[in-house]
Parts: C-alpha cells; sequence; structure tokens
C-alpha cells in the first residue's frame, strides 16, 4: 500500500502516541522506585536502586509473588485441559446447541470482574459452604484462562483443514493416535500462546482475587495494592510493581514470538499456492 | 465411502471380496491421496511417507527401506527431510502419493489429486500416475472431472450421475458407444439429433463440412446453414444449424498449414455429412435433465 506523505506522518504521529500514552506510565513507576524520599512527591529529588533489593528480599512480596505463580500456573494447566477438549467438541463435532457453547464460553471473558467476583465468592462461600482459599482464587482464575485457551485453540482448529485427521486415519491410525500425533502437534504453538497469554491476564488479577481469596493470603496484584498507601517505604513497592512490569512482560513477548512464528506452519501443506509452484 | 469416511445408505462395499462396508477408515486396506494433499504440515516428507508404516508398527528396518523406495518411485530422494511448505504442488503431489502408496493398500483412491495442478504439470503427473500405477500394481480408483483425463488415465471408466453409475465400460467404448444422452453429452461433445422419430448422435470429429460438388457417396447427408466458427489450433469448431431441426457441432483438423485455405464464413449454406455407422442411437430422456447436474 501507497500511502501519501501527510497520511503517513499521521499514522506515524497516531503510533508515537500510543506508545507514549502506554508507557510513559510505566516509566513514572521506574523513577517512583528509584525514588530515595520516604514520601511520594514528584518530582524525586535523586535517584537510586537501594529499593530493589530491599523489594527482592521482602518475605511478604516474596510469598505473594510465589502465590501469584502458583495460582496463574494451576489455572493455566486447568484452563489449557478444558479449554483444548471443549476447542475439540465445538471444532471437530456437531451436536445439538454447538453454536450456544461457543457463546456461552466466551461470555466469562466479557463479564465485569466485579460480577465475576461476587458471584463466585457467593458460590463458594454461601452455596458450597468452602474457605476462601488460593484454591478458590484458581478456581475463579480458571474461569476466564479457559476462554483464552478456549479462544486460541478454536482458531487454530477452524483453519486446520479436517483433512490432516481424515488422512491420518486413512493411514490406518486410531483416533487416539491421530489425536497425539496430529492434531496436538499441529495445535501446540496456539496452545502454548493461549495458555501463555491466560497466565499473564491471571498474574495481574485482582478484581476476582479479591473476593475469592483466603484471609491474610495474598498474591502480587493484592499485596501491591495493599501496601501501596501505607506510609512507610513507598519505593519499596514501585520496585516491586516494576519487576512485576518485567515478569508479566515476559510470558507476553513469548506469546507474540510463537505465535508469529505459528503462520508459516500453520499454512501448511494444503494445495493452496501449487499452482504457482515450480514443477521441479 | 470407499475409504470409510462416508456410510452407505444401503448395499456393501466390498474390497477383494471382503465385505468392509462396517469398518473404520484405519481398519481398510485403502489409502488415499486427498485432493488437499493433506500432508502433515508438521513432520518432513520422509516422516509423511513414513506415517502409514508406524503405526502399522512396522519394524524400523524395513520402514526405512519401504519410505526410501517410495521416496525413489516419486522421485523426490533428495527432498526427504523438506517440509512440506517448502515443496511446490508438484511436489507435494508426489508426497501423498508415496504416502499412501507405501502402505501397499488393495485399493488407492485418488481424489481429483491433479485438480489443484495446472495444465502443463498435470499432463505430466498424469503419465507419472499411469506409470507408477503399473511399477505398484494396485488397483487405483480414479475420482475427476476432467473428461479428458477420464479416458487418458483409465482401464475402466464409470460415469456418476448424481450417485448413479450410468455406464462402466473401457475410455473407448465410453466414447464411441455411449449408452445415454447423459453419458454422451459428459465425455466430450455431442450432437443429439431427432430424426424420424428415433434419436441419435454424432461425435464432431466424424462430421465432415463438404464443399460444392464434392461426392457424398455413402454418407448421411443434410443441410444447414454455418451459425458460429471457433479456432482452436490442433481443430476447427463449426457449429451447424441445420434444415430439418438441431444443430450439431463439427470439429474440422487444420491440416493445411493456413486455415485461410479455408473461406466459409458465419450464415454460408453448407452440406454436412458422416458414414451411418458413426450414428450412435441413445435413449431419449427426459428433456430438461441439465447439464449442470451432471458433475455429481
Amino acid at each position: 500500500m501507497r500511502l501519501s506523505p501527510v497520511s503517513r506522518n499521521v499514522l506515524r504521529l497516531a503510533v508515537g502516541d500510543t506508545l507514549a500514552f502506554i508507557y510513559i506510565p510505566l516509566f513514572i513507576i521506574l523513577l517512583y522506585a528509584m525514588n530515595p524520599a520516604q514520601t511520594l512527591a514528584w518530582p524525586p529529588e535523586s535517584l537510586t536502586l537501594e529499593w530493589f533489593p530491599k523489594a527482592i528480599q521482602d518475605q511478604a512480596a516474596r510469598d505473594a509473588l510465589l502465590n501469584s505463580l502458583k495460582v496463574g500456573a494451576i489455572a493455566t494447566a486447568f484452563a489449557l485441559i478444558l479449554g483444548t477438549l471443549a476447542s475439540l467438541a465445538v471444532a471437530r463435532h456437531r451436536f445439538f446447541g454447538r453454536e450456544s457453547v461457543t457463546f456461552l464460553v466466551l461470555i466469562p471473558i466479557a463479564l465485569p470482574g466485579i460480577v465475576t467476583g461476587i458471584a463466585l465468592n457467593a458460590t463458594f462461600t454461601q452455596v458450597l459452604g468452602m474457605d476462601l482459599s488460593l484454591f478458590t482464587v484458581i478456581v475463579a482464575h480458571a474461569t476466564f484462562c479457559i476462554v483464552i485457551v478456549f479462544n486460541n485453540a478454536a482458531a487454530r482448529l477452524r483453519r486446520m483443514s479436517t483433512s490432516l485427521e481424515d488422512a491420518s486415519a486413512d493411514l490406518g491410525a486410531t483416533p487416539w493416535t491421530t489425536f497425539r500425533r496430529v492434531t496436538l502437534p499441529n495445535m501446540r504453538s496456539a496452545l502454548v500462546a493461549g495458555g501463555l497469554l491466560a497466565f499473564a491476564l491471571s498474574f495481574d488479577e485482582i478484581v476476582v482475587t479479591n473476593f475469592t481469596i483466603g484471609v491474610g493470603e495474598k498474591t502480587l496484584p493484592i499485596y501491591i495494592f495493599e501496601t501501596l498507601f501505607r506510609p512507610n517505604q513507598p519505593g519499596k513497592v514501585y520496585a516491586v510493581a516494576v519487576i512485576a512490569i518485567l515478569l508479566s512482560m515476559i510470558p507476553v513477548y513469548l506469546a507474540t514470538r510463537l505465535t508469529r512464528g505459528e503462520a508459516a506452519t500453520a499454512r501448511g501443506a494444503g494445495a493452496a499456492g501449487a499452482t504457482t509452484g515450480a514443477t521441479n | 465411502m470407499i475409504a470409510g469416511f462416508e456410510e452407505p445408505d444401503s448395499g456393501r462395499v466390498e474390497i477383494a471380496g471382503l465385505d468392509v462396508s462396517g469398518l473404520a477408515p484405519y481398519d481398510r486396506e485403502v489409502n488415499t491421496v486427498f485432493q488437499d494433499y493433506a500432508l502433515f504440515p508438521h513432520m518432513s516428507v520422509a516422516e509423511n511417507i513414513a506415517y502409514g508404516l508406524e503405526v502399522a508398527k512396522v519394524p524400523k528396518g524395513e520402514r526405512r527401506e519401504r519410505v526410501s523406495g517410495a521416496l525413489e518411485m516419486v522421485r523426490l530422494s533428495d527432498h526427504d527431510d523438506r517440509k512440506p511448505s517448502e515443496l511446490s504442488g508438484g511436489q507435494r503431489q508426489r508426497v501423498a502419493l508415496a504416502r499412501a502408496i507405501v502402505n501397499r493398500p488393495r485399493v488407492l483412491l485418488l481424489d481429483e489429486p491433479l485438480g489443484a495442478l495446472d495444465l502443463k504439470l498435470r499432463e505430466q503427473m498424469q503419465v507419472e500416475l499411469k506409470q507408477i500405477q503399473s511399477e505398484v500394481d494396485i488397483t487405483f480408483v480414479y475420482v475427476t472431472h476432467d473428461q479428458d483425463e477420464a479416458l487418458t488415465m483409465s482401464d475402466r471408466v464409470a460415469v456418476f450421475n448424481k450417485g448413479k453409475i450410468e455406464q462402466v465400460s473401457l475410455p473407448r467404448d465410453l466414447y464411441e458407444h455411449p449408452v445415454n444422452e447423459f453419458v454422451a453429452d459428459f465425455v466430450g461433445i455431442s450432437n443429439a439429433l431427432d430424426r424420424d422419430g428415433k434419436r441419435f448422435t454424432i461425435r464432431p470429429e466424424k462430421i465432415r463440412l463438404f464443399e460444392s460438388g464434392e461426392s457424398t457417396e455413402g454418407l448421411d447427408t443434410e443441410s444447414g446453414r454455418i451459425s458460429e466458427i471457433a479456432y482452436v489450433g490442433m481443430v476447427t469448431r463449426i457449429s451447424v444449424a441445420l434444415d430439418s431441426g438441431g444443430a450439431i457441432q463439427l470439429a474440422r483438423q487444420n491440416i493445411e498449414a493456413e486455415s485461410s485455405s479455408h473461406n466459409e464464413a458465419i450464415n454460408d449454406q453448407v452440406v454436412v455429412g458422416w458414414r451411418p455407422d458413426h450414428v450412435v442411437p441413445i435413449q431419449s430422456q427426459i428433456p430438461n435433465e441439465s447439464s449442470e447436474e451432471k458433475s455429481s
């Protein structure tokens, strides 16, 4: 596509604004994390790195981080299994209400977190009579993690020709072998990307978590939220926040990398483009 | 239905006398070359070909031998570690063929295997397929919409119309002696005419166009007016509206170096003729059975 100089500049400006809009606040967090003062003041008078070792050594922060990793990992694992199975059911089998199931599975992602939160809270404490704990947080997080995995997996399955599975059956493979050796390998990158995104979402979730977590237990976002406005050592909390930012960048980065590499392999071995191909 | 992806409403599928109607695709000695090839994109060429043998638990040594034999047969021995996405259309087609043949099925099903290739490549693959078929000596069931391809490739041709077989015969018989108008019209161009309450067809290349004064002895002749002339290289197609009703198309070999040595023009009054034994009587059909339905 050719762009006129004007529209090119407009686009350039838009990209610049978008990036600034997203990253300037993050940069300010970084400045706060390096502010030696005991109170939040702008602008910082000098810069220091002393908060970072303190943040890393803080036991409460460490526990909270560990909890977050645990919740994210288990909820994602749950979601990977259920989301994959659901996507297979929807994309590979015809059954009554298939469209509705697709729709129903997708809804939780659009629900306000606070609604999900109070709904799950009521279910756990009132209906099921459970004590809130990390386990309830995991179940709660799994509800939206499944959506992410399901979406990724279903999109992949829709693009993947069913003739691959037919070919496998034709060559003598049982349905289970076909799933293991053909369907799953072709879904793998979609599942990894979906799993990483799901983990990232779980890792910084606070609203639903707040309604489903046990007394005295904290995930990292909750730790940050609760500690932020305590007067002592504000820089330490910001340092924790910076670390959290860095940590959540890893899965997102990996997810984008993986889905990009995908484009080449997913196009795969179909006849598309065959007419343009050279003979030999 | 042969491969087992669809179940027959009635009747049975037998392979070498064995009823396989109730068997799943993976329990049948049938392998398929799919229209879109359906190569596994995450496996190399050699892995694709070895898949069926692995699933069947063929010992490793034999497996390697048979895979390299199949690669050789389709002339892809030096491409064994490529991914399907790195191959051209014709090469993918050959991998799909090798992947199916390596299992030595009783029946090889080819579902429009050359449909995605351009004309030149398709003709080249037709020749290769025929060679391979005589090499491996497996029954090929070849599905195609290309009538020329069907005649070229086959020992026996079955013409289907809406799921029903209209005629099964040798390619030559199919063309020269179609049993009904559908077959006559589907395979090649037919000229169906009604004369004296009887219906018959005659192939275009068997009709001659006569210049005035030429002898038409021993031939059936009719007069008419040229309605269309199309020069198509090897032949010139001339449509003639006959005076006694109906229209025919004839094909004249362009034997002369210059097609300009013929100078007929549209609306010329002409005489056409053919040998009586080239006329194929056919049963009339329900007239509104349109030609669009023939592709089933």
